[in-house]
Parts: C-alpha cells; sequence; structure tokens
C-alpha cells in the first residue's frame, strides 16, 4: 500500500509538470546505501535528488513492465535485470557520459555479462552471496563443538534440522534462490531450467518444512540478532549486520555468516536506466557519481556489501575488504554458482513447488 | 433535462469506475502472456483500423480459465477464503451485536459520543493499525509479557502467524461495519414495545428473542454482509498477521501477479472472485428490496 501511494505521488508530480530536468529519481533497495551520499549529490550536482525505495524484485519488475514508473535509476538483481532488458525496459547506457566506468572490476563486469552482454545496459552497485547465518553459540551447544556451521545440512537434513527446530530456522521467502540451493545440495545443477529436476527439490524441502519456523527475506536481521533464531538462509550483508546489531546491543549473541560448504549463489545487483526514464541526462550523472571510487567505497564501508569497483578496494575499511565473507577468498569464489532467469512456464512449476512446500496445497 | 443529467452522473461514475476497469482486466484475462511491456499479448494496433481490430479479437481466448480448473490450488484458495470470511463474520457478530445493543441502550446524551468512539480508529491508517497488532500479538509481544507478568501463562502463547491472528485482525478492523448498521436498526426500536411484552408477562430473555432481534436482523444482515463481501478478498491482513500457511485467494492473485508475472490468469483468478462475489451481492440487494417492501 506505502509503495502504491509512492508510485500515485511520482506519478501526480510529473502531471502537475515539476521541472523534471532538475530532479533524479532512483529507486533502490531498503536499507542499501550510505545517506550521507545522497546530500552529497545533490550538493556536486544542483540537482535534487527523489530517493524511494522496494524490497523486491517482483515488486519492481511489476513497475517495469507496466511501464511510466517515472524512475531515472532503478536497481534490479541479474536475472530480473536480463528479462526486463529483453522485454525492452530499460535504455542502453551512453558511455561517453560515463567517464568513471574505467573504475569498474572486470572480475565481476564478466560475470554480470551473463545478464547484460556486454554490460550495454547496467553498472554493477552490489554482489554478494546466499548463504547461512547462525548463532555460533546455540549451534555449537546443539550439535556440539564440530557442527558443521556453513552447511546446507543445518537446515535440509531433518537429523540436524529437528534438533535446531525449537530454537529457530529462517528461510529466505525466494523461491528462485532457494530451489537452486536445493538443487546444488542434491548435486545437480542449481541453474537447471528442467521440471523433472526442479521437482526433485520438493521432497527435500517437505521433509525440512516441519523445522522452518518461518519463510521471510528480513525478518531473520533482527531475529537472528536478538537471539530469537539460531539459523537462517540469508544474503550476507544482512547477516554482517545482524552480527554488528548484535555486537552493539552487548547481548552475548555471536553471529556468523558463511557462504555454504557446498557452494553458494552469487547475485548482482545492477543500476539500469528505464527505457522511458523523464531524466537520462540526470540518471547518467547518477550512476557516474556511484562509480566514482570514493563514492563505492563510502557505500559499500556502510551497508557491508561487496561491490563492482576495483578503485574503491584500497579505500575500503579493513573490516571489509578483509572479510572473507564480504570479499570471499579465490577458492570460495570458485565454488560460487549463478542462475539465469527462468522462462514463464518454469517460473510457473517454481512458484507453484513454493506454495505447496509453504502451505501444504 | 436537469434532471437526466443529474440522473446521468451516478451512471458515469459506475461506467468509469466499474465498468471500464471491469472490461480491461477482462480483455487481459483473455489474452496470452509475452515478454513484453505490457507483460500480454495481443494489443490492438489502431494504425490498422478494423482489420487491426478484428486480428485483436481473433487472438483473445479462455485459455486462462481452463487453466484454474487443472490445478486444486485455485478452489481451494477461493474455498479457504470464503471459510475464514464465513468464521470471521460470525466473530464479527457474536462482538458486534452486545457493542450495539449495549449503544443503543445507554442514555441519549452519551451515545453520540459512543458512535465517535467506534468510528475513531478509522482516523488512523489501517495499516498501522494492523502493524500495531504485530507489537501486540508477536513472543515477546505485550499480549505475552502482560500474560506472563501475572502469571496466567509460563511460555510465550504463539499467535503472530497463524490463523488465530487473522481473525483477531479482521474482528478488530471490520467491527464498526458491524456494529454501525445494527446501532442504526436497535436505536429506531420503539421501546415501548418491549414495555408490552413484559406487561404481557414475557421475560426479558423472551421479549429480545421475540421483538429486540426480529426488529434488528435488517442491521445484522447489512452488518455480515459488509464484513463479508471484503474478507473474501482481503490480502494485507493475511499477509501481514497470517503464517505461510494461510491459504486465501488475495494472496495467490498476488503471486499470479507478481511471482509469475502471469497477468492474464491473474486476472482471470480476478474475475471468477467478482462472480463468487457478484452472488452475495445479489442476496443482499434481493433481502434490502424484500425490507423495503415490508416496510411499505
Amino acid at each position: 500500500m506505502k509503495l502504491h501511494l509512492m508510485g500515485m505521488t511520482a506519478t501526480l508530480a510529473l502531471v502537475t509538470g515539476i521541472a523534471v530536468a532538475d530532479e533524479v529519481r532512483v529507486y533502490n533497495w531498503s536499507d542499501y546505501i550510505d545517506e550521507a551520499l545522497l546530500e552529497k549529490f545533490e550538493s556536486e550536482t544542483g540537482l535534487k535528488l527523489i530517493y524511494d525505495v522496494f524490497d523486491s524484485n517482483e515488486l519492481l519488475e511489476t513497475k517495469m513492465l507496466a511501464g511510466g514508473s517515472g524512475y531515472d535509476v532503478v536497481v534490479p538483481s541479474g536475472t530480473f535485470l536480463q528479462r526486463q532488458i529483453t522485454a525492452g525496459a530499460f535504455q542502453p547506457l551512453d558511455m561517453s557520459k560515463l567517464s568513471n566506468m574505467e573504475n569498474m572490476w572486470d572480475v565481476i563486469a564478466a560475470r554480470t555479462a551473463q545478464y547484460d552482454p556486454g554490460n550495454a545496459y547496467s553498472i554493477n552497485y552490489m554482489w554478494g552471496t546466499t548463504g547461512i547465518g547462525v548463532n555460533v553459540g546455540k549451534v555449537t551447544e546443539i550439535l556440539g563443538a564440530d557442527a558443521p556451521l556453513s552447511s546446507m545440512d543445518l537446515i535440509l537434513n531433518p537429523e540436524h534440522a529437528s534438533k535446531l527446530a525449537e530454537c529457530g530456522i529462517h528461510v529466505l521467502d525466494a523461491p528462485s534462490e532457494i530451489i537452486p540451493m536445493v538443487l546444488q545440495y542434491l548435486g545437480e545443477d542449481p541453474d537447471s531450467h528442467d521440471p523433472d529436476v526442479i521437482a526433485k527439490a520438493e521432497p527435500i524441502l517437505t521433509a525440512a518444512r516441519p523445522y522452518i519456523s518461518k519463510f521471510h527475506s528480513s525478518e531473520y536481521i533482527n531475529a537472528l540478532a536478538n537471539g530469537e533464531i539460531c539459523v537462517a538462509v540469508g544474503w550476507s550483508g544482512d547477516v554482517l549486520q545482524a552480527r554488528d546489531r548484535a555486537a552493539e546491543a552487548e547481548n552475548g549473541v555471536d553471529i556468523a555468516y558463511n557462504a555454504f560448504a557446498q557452494g553458494s549463489l552469487m547475485w548482482f545487483d545492477q543500476m539500469a536506466i528505464p527505457e522511458d526514464a523523464p531524466n537520462p541526462e540526470g540518471a547518467h550523472l547518477f550512476l557516474n557519481f556511484i562509480m566514482d571510487a570514493q563514492n563505492m567505497a563510502d557505500a559499500s564501508n556502510y551497508v557491508y556489501y561487496a561491490n563492482g569497483n576495483l578503485a574503491s578496494q584500497p579505500l575500503l575499511e579493513e573490516d571489509v575488504i578483509g572479510d572473507t565473507a564480504i570479499y570471499p577468498d579465490a577458492a570460495t569464489l570458485e565454488n560460487l554458482y549463478t542462475t539465469t532467469p527462468y522462462p514463464a512456464r518454469v517460473q510457473r512449476v517454481v512458484t507453484r513447488l513454493w506454495t505447496k512446500v509453504k502451505s501444504g496445497t | 433535462m436537469y434532471r437526466r443529467l443529474l440522473i446521468a452522473v451516478p451512471y458515469l461514475w459506475l461506467l468509469l469506475l466499474f465498468l471500464v476497469p471491469f472490461g480491461i482486466v477482462l480483455k487481459i484475462s483473455l489474452s496470452d502472456l509475452a515478454l513484453a511491456r505490457p507483460p500480454y499479448l495481443p494489443q490492438i494496433d489502431v494504425s490498422k483500423g478494423w482489420e487491426g481490430f478484428a486480428n485483436f479479437l481473433s487472438g483473445l481466448d479462455f485459455e486462462n480459465y481452463v487453466w484454474l480448473t487443472g490445478d486444486d490450488l485455485y478452489w481451494k484458495a477461493y474455498l479457504s477464503s470464503l471459510r475464514i470470511a464465513a468464521i470471521s463474520t460470525v466473530l464479527t457478530l457474536l462482538v458486534g451485536y452486545p457493542l450495539a445493543y449495549g449503544m443503543a441502550r445507554a442514555p441519549r446524551e452519551w451515545q453520540p459520543t459512543l458512535v465517535m468512539l467506534v468510528i475513531l480508529p478509522f482516523w488512523t491508517s489501517f495499516l498501522i493499525r494492523v502493524y500495531a497488532w504485530i507489537g501486540i500479538l508477536s513472543t515477546e509481544g505485550y499480549l505475552n509479557q502482560f500474560l506472563m507478568s501475572v502469571g496466567i501463562i509460563d511460555i510465550p502463547l504463539k499467535i503472530l502467524n497463524t490463523n488465530t491472528a487473522v481473525y483477531i485482525g479482521i474482528v478488530y478492523t471490520y467491527l464498526p461495519f458491524m456494529v454501525l448498521p445494527i446501532y442504526a436498526a436497535l436505536e429506531r426500536l420503539d421501546g415501548s414495545l418491549l414495555e408490552a411484552a413484559e406487561d404481557l408477562g414475557s421475560s426479558r430473555a423472551g421479549a429480545f428473542w421475540l421483538i429486540t432481534w426480529p426488529l434488528s436482523r435488517p442491521g445484522v444482515v447489512a452488518g455480515c454482509f459488509l464484513v463479508f463481501i471484503p474478507v473474501i478478498g482481503e490480502f494485507v491482513i493475511p499477509s501481514l498477521l497470517g503464517g505461510s500457511g494461510t491459504l486465501m485467494i488475495g494472496k495467490v492473485l498476488w503471486e499470479e501477479f507478481f511471482s509469475n508475472r502471469d497477468w492474464p490468469v491473474a486476472s482471470a483468478v480476478a474475475i471468477v472472485l467478482l462472480l463468487i462475489l457478484v452472488i452475495p451481492i445479489v442476496l443482499f440487494q434481493r433481502n434490502e428490496d424484500r425490507a423495503r417492501e415490508a416496510e411499505r
């Protein structure tokens, strides 16, 4: 409902003809930037920045496919970006306006090119992994000191999960990330689009379902930090935020994030300019501003996510660049996999399987 | 002429805000999914004139409705929504009737204040009021803290993310829609009828069932429909207070639209929902007509 209202105000502003050329409208994920950067952009360019947030790729995609969102810069994840490019939702970047492009990191650019060939439509903002956050004290108390803290077994193997259920297990409500994870667990291709292979995930999830207290994509941050739950399948930076909140509260909760020992999903959040952006000129200015080494370093230091900007790395704080949970070492990086978007027919199979696992119907 | 114009206003309103959107949704429900903007086909090709329109018509079909019959998810969700709506309506009536009765029997000078108190919550955003219930019902919420400090329970109750929380949220939110029509009916009740019943030897309970209840029935029926119809399609309360096991058609609709990004099937689900809702609305209308005739 809140989002709906925001959409309405955006449309109203457009209809009433507020001087569009002086404004840049950015639509980014919630809790995903150092807000000091927003003021810095305004004072550097003299443009007014309107910054709205969302919390699901699906919502963003619906706005993009409907068109007329009124935004100049949006931040879809890789697989969603690829589908929206195919649907004609974005405009190609004008490289002549993006002098900071040389700061970008070729290792990441090579990976994002599989969603956006030649990186013609988008720049990388942040990237991360989908792994496991554990309350180290409680899990080792229940499972013993040699508990496999980075293993999918904690969630998917009923032998472990049943013991941890009492203490609480949360899983992301994101079928396009959890089903590849289960396939990886089974030794199948995590990026499989074959409905028969995808179906193999169902019995594993159904067996684990009784021990999972909640499927949710943001509540686990607080739940982990407060010690309400023991294990969460979550996004790297979010779990690290939980770790910091627990440390600040000095409540004796010790949270650790690990990519899965079996291999984790690697994802990329990409900044792109909608095809019908009211102010593409301002959008390019914003992208170039974000690609500045110092600005990107400030953002990463603030949100604990890795970025695709090589020049920013010397400017990163040690607890960001030096943390293998954020910037994985070469061995872990080798073990990460990526996925591609499901075609509509397969997406339907995945959503249906997910509903069945969650609600039993 | 002036009179006709006056009548035209509500019809124009209905046409613009109901029939036109309905027509658009119906059209999308007959289309096919596509990876494009907007994500369905066919579109009307205006440049080709009549031929374009004919091509557009030939591209429409009932495929999506056939699809809805092929998976038990949809009818289970419709049924589950009807069940939740029915149970919530009964619960709201059980809470709302005594409230309305008490209001109608209160001293005259209090009544405007009491009506005000029933309406007052509407001054706060609906969304914020539902969020407030999260704070009350959660495991560490106010309710559990209170019950544990008083010593009634030792381990916190698990209410949030269950159907119980959904019922609490619905009863709370829709209570004014039940209370106000019942109050309106009871307030008009002629007190001398009750005196006459007592004079003739009826007990107080007997007088209630013989006089008060039948006379308040139009209000009860109106209140029940005002609660039942919107609850069937409710999305916000089950998604905020309910668990992942709460199956309601509003949630299925959301998933078709956002997760599957299948606007045509989502539209078909919405059209079927509308048809399901039309039945109680027609019943309601009939009841109103009958009540009006009885009054004559």
